[in-house]
């Protein structure tokens, strides 16, 4: 078992290495115009779309490299806060960085990375304290905990933000970029922080990538075999409070957490397993963060984060309709066909019951007497017949019908089925004889192969139904 | 950086016969707003609903300016409509993600309200018009400036509105007090006794919605949050009683408001923000002295319990 988890964590480094190249690629890519982004009256928004895509301006390399960075640090952290059911965990720590972010700025009077970052972690750990503090000496409950130290310390962070407002007016339109985000602001050292702080976290994640997967899913065997749930878990809020600090510039305080939701969300739609999630996430909030990057250049004065959410939210949108098995659509298809052939399997029961009135002497049934067995108009059954006709379940004469060699045994299978079933429900669960139809005619379509022999062997191979009814026997070979 | 600090400006200045109507004013909104999130807070706290309010006080801001944009108001009833209206797709859109996939409700919180919220401000951010309606209020708020606007009767439009609010808040839940008590402990008793729970839930949360955007322009969309949780949470640890909770809460919006004004006098800082800071001290200070689950009080009772024992013991040898 302990070998189990060191084996499967192989993979995840070998996928990640493609980034590398791509920041690579960034950095050495030749510059010709060194404009700042902001720099928008002159050009259009074709201009702009293109000024982004020939990746000249070192202006937007930086933005891109950060977003790709804040994308891999935002994914892989997400996954684990989605699996866990920490979502609100890090709105929390995204809101209650603030006022580290306010002294931090204090301090140097800039934005200047490290002493942002250090107040901001140091911000972050201390309220994911409170939270874990307040819930150990109060009867206060998690949720509660959590709102109070997310308006708590938002509430001292815009306190702070307003002093330095009100003390350095002019100084103070950089620390507002933090509240929403802007991509453009992002310049060489704040891409090495970012860098640096996703390097971190990567090699930090890859080498526990064991011990998070198994106290993120099974506390108590976690202890059992040594692992201390405690330690982990503020190893966790530590580098959640990384990944706030990296996505901050480009997302905002307000909104950071969507970056650490919607993408590991988006994955979760598609995958099972985690490392497939982790690097599905992973693309996920790299694409986001680029393409919000991206269109929030477009214009003047467009906030970066807003536009990264909702690329992320159109993202999930899009997942959420049409992924393969969890998807709305085919959800919704798959359901479609389940209704048509019971439609099929309702209208060959009916067959079988009009030729067992007739005592099996008459193979041929009118239509009409199919719709009035049916209680359907004959358009209806006409439909149903063309439906049966085409699946190749019994033949058509006019308007004349007769099973097909599959639709007889596929016939005398369901209403084997349905009469096996009323005599299991009468004769094991004690229910009376007129109460078990219902039942019967919803489970006919669905008991397999296997679970009929085993009820033919505790009922003794049984003839007769409880109304009286020859149960059909079916000869078919039981594939094994 | 901190200015010095000085009692005559500190706490004597704000209330001479010059001032004291600005005052009056400015502490007496903050008062309505964070008594009325106070005490909606209380029932959410008790339902284990207080990150529905974090979702929901984000999520009204697309509802709040398209009514802004189309009416040119940030006041009256349409803003209230719009508001309500975006409060109630937030709860629809929370509980359509989690019945059609594996998400659970705390990321379909997550995603609703940041995408909402996130809708929000680019619409703010393309704003032009009449209506001054910016990142910074959706942020900051501007109680000050909302509080001492003029208007048509002898105190501002939005003060009317607030107080009308809180005065139908506790109206309201009065009235139907019994329902929310037995749909917060017991939603099978609720049942029993043909309460309908999904009715007074979403009664609940268009309600909330009313309070968030009453509170919207004079207090922003984020400090709401500290509004609606901070009050509830301190009455919470000071009493077990529903009731004596929801007063204790309103005694917290009061003294909040006071101690935030001239805190925010001294420091000269934002408004909203110092009276959230304040909330925050009171809480602290009700969280290291309360007679039940106060860090001193309790640490005693071990102490006193564990000498008991102790005698106890000896006693027998």
């Amino acid at each position: 078992m302990v070998v189990n988890w060191w084996s499967s964590e192989r993979r995840i480094p070998v996928s990640n290495c493609y980034w590398i190249v791509a920041i690579v690629f960034l950095l050495a890519a030749p510059s010709a115009f060194a404009a700042r982004i902001g720099d928008l009256s002159e050009t259009t928004v074709l201009e702009q779309a293109a000024r982004f895509f020939t990746f000249q301006d070192p202006a937007v390399r930086m933005a891109l490299i950060g977003c790709i960075l804040l994308g891999i640090c935002c994914g892989l952290l997400g996954t684990f806060i989605v699996v866990r059911q920490f979502a609100l965990v890090g709105d929390t720590l995204a809101h209650a960085v603030l006022p580290g972010i306010a002294l931090g700025y204090l301090w140097s009077l800039e934005k200047a990375p490290l002493p942002l970052f250090i107040g901001a972690v140091a911000a972050g750990i201390i309220g994911a304290v409170v939270v874990s503090l307040i819930r150990q000496t109060t009867k206060t409950k998690r949720d509660s905990a959590l709102g109070i130290v997310l308006g708590g310390f938002y509430g001292v962070g815009i306190l702070l933000i307003s002093i330095i407002q009100e003390r350095y007016p002019r100084d103070v339109a950089g620390l507002k970029s933090f509240l929403f985000g802007s991509a453009a602001a992002l310049n060489e050292s704040d891409v090495w922080m970012i860098g640096i702080i996703t390097v971190v976290s990567v090699v930090i994640l890859v080498l526990f990538y064991g011990q998070f997967k198994v106290v993120s899913f099974d506390g108590v065997y976690a202890r059992s075999i040594g692992i201390s749930a405690q330690f982990f878990h503020y190893l966790l809020m530590l580098l959640l409070a990384w990944a706030v600090v990296a996505a901050l510039q480009a997302v905002g305080v307000v909104l950071v957490s969507a970056m650490l939701i919607i993408p590991a969300a988006t994955a979760y739609l598609l995958t099972d397993r985690l490392h497939w999630m982790l690097l599905l996430s992973t693309c996920f909030g790299i694409l986001v963060a680029a393409v919000g990057a991206f269109l929030s250049f477009l214009g003047p004065n467009l906030p970066t984060g807003p536009f990264i959410v909702l690329t992320a939210s159109a993202v999930f949108l899009l997942v959420f309709a049409f992924a393969p098995r969890h998807g709305l659509v085919s959800r919704w298809w798959r359901r479609l066909k389940q209704t048509r052939q019971i439609t099929r399997e309702n209208s060959l029961k009916a067959i079988y019951h009009l030729q067992e009135a007739g005592g099996f002497a008459e193979e041929w049934i009118t239509i009409e007497k199919l719709s009035e067995q049916r209680h359907r108009s004959a358009e209806e059954t006409q439909q149903e017949v063309t439906s049966l006709v085409k699946h190749g379940l019994v033949l058509r004469d006019g308007n004349r019908l007769q099973f097909s060699p599959t639709g007889k045994s596929r016939a005398a299978e369901i209403v084997r089925n349905h009469r096996l079933w009323e005599l299991y429900l009468t004769d094991r669960a004690n229910i009376a004889p007129d109460h078990v139809h219902d039942d019967a005619e919803k489970i006919e379509h669905i008991l397999g192969e296997e679970t009929i022999r085993r009820m033919e062997e505790s009922l003794n191979l049984p003839a007769v139904d409880p109304h009286g009814s020859q149960i059909p026997q079916v000869k078919k070979e039981v594939t094994s | 950086m901190i200015p010095e600090f000085d009692w005559g400006v500190f706490l004597s200045e704000p209330w001479n016969s010059y001032q004291i109507e600005t005052t009056m004013k400015i502490v007496g909104m903050g008062f309505l707003v964070s008594a009325a999130c106070g005490w909606i807070g209380v029932f959410l706290i008790v339902r284990r609903m207080a990150l529905i309010g974090d979702a929901i006080s984000h999520s009204v801001l697309p509802g709040i300016v398209l009514a802004a944009m189309l009416f040119h108001t940030l006041s009256g009833p349409w803003i209230i409509i719009g508001a309500g209206l975006a409060g109630f797709l937030t709860t629809v859109f929370i509980e359509w993600i989690q019945k059609h996939s594996r998400i659970k409700s705390d990321a379909a919180i997550g995603i609703v309200f940041t995408s909402l919220f996130a809708l929000g401000i680019v619409m703010v951010s393309q704003m032009k018009g009449s209506v001054h309606l910016d990142a910074d209020c959706v942020l900051f708020g501007n109680l000050a400036e909302v509080a001492t606007r003029n208007g048509d009767f002898i105190l501002p439009p939005n003060m009317i509105q607030a107080a009308i609010v809180l005065g139908l808040t506790i109206l309201l839940s009065l009235m139907f007090y019994k329902e929310l008590l037995v749909s917060s402990f017991d939603p099978i008793l609720a049942r029993s006794i043909g309460i309908r729970a999904g009715l007074v839930h979403y009664g609940k949360m268009a309600w909330l919605s009313v309070i968030v955007v009453t509170a919207f322009e004079a207090v922003g969309s984020v400090i709401v949050i500290a509004m609606l949780i901070i009050p509830g949470a301190t009455a919470l640890l000071l009493s077990d009683k529903l009731r004596v909770a929801l007063v204790l809460s309103l005694v917290h919006a009061l003294l909040s408001s006071v101690i935030g004004y001239h805190l925010a006098l001294w420091l000269n800082s934002n408004i909203p923000a110092a009276m959230v800071v304040a909330g925050l001290l009171l809480f602290g200070l009700a969280w290291v002295f309360s007679p039940s689950q106060g860090i001193i009080p309790v640490w005693m009772a071990r102490r006193d319990f564990s000498e008991r024992i102790a005698l106890s013991r000896s006693g027998r040898k």
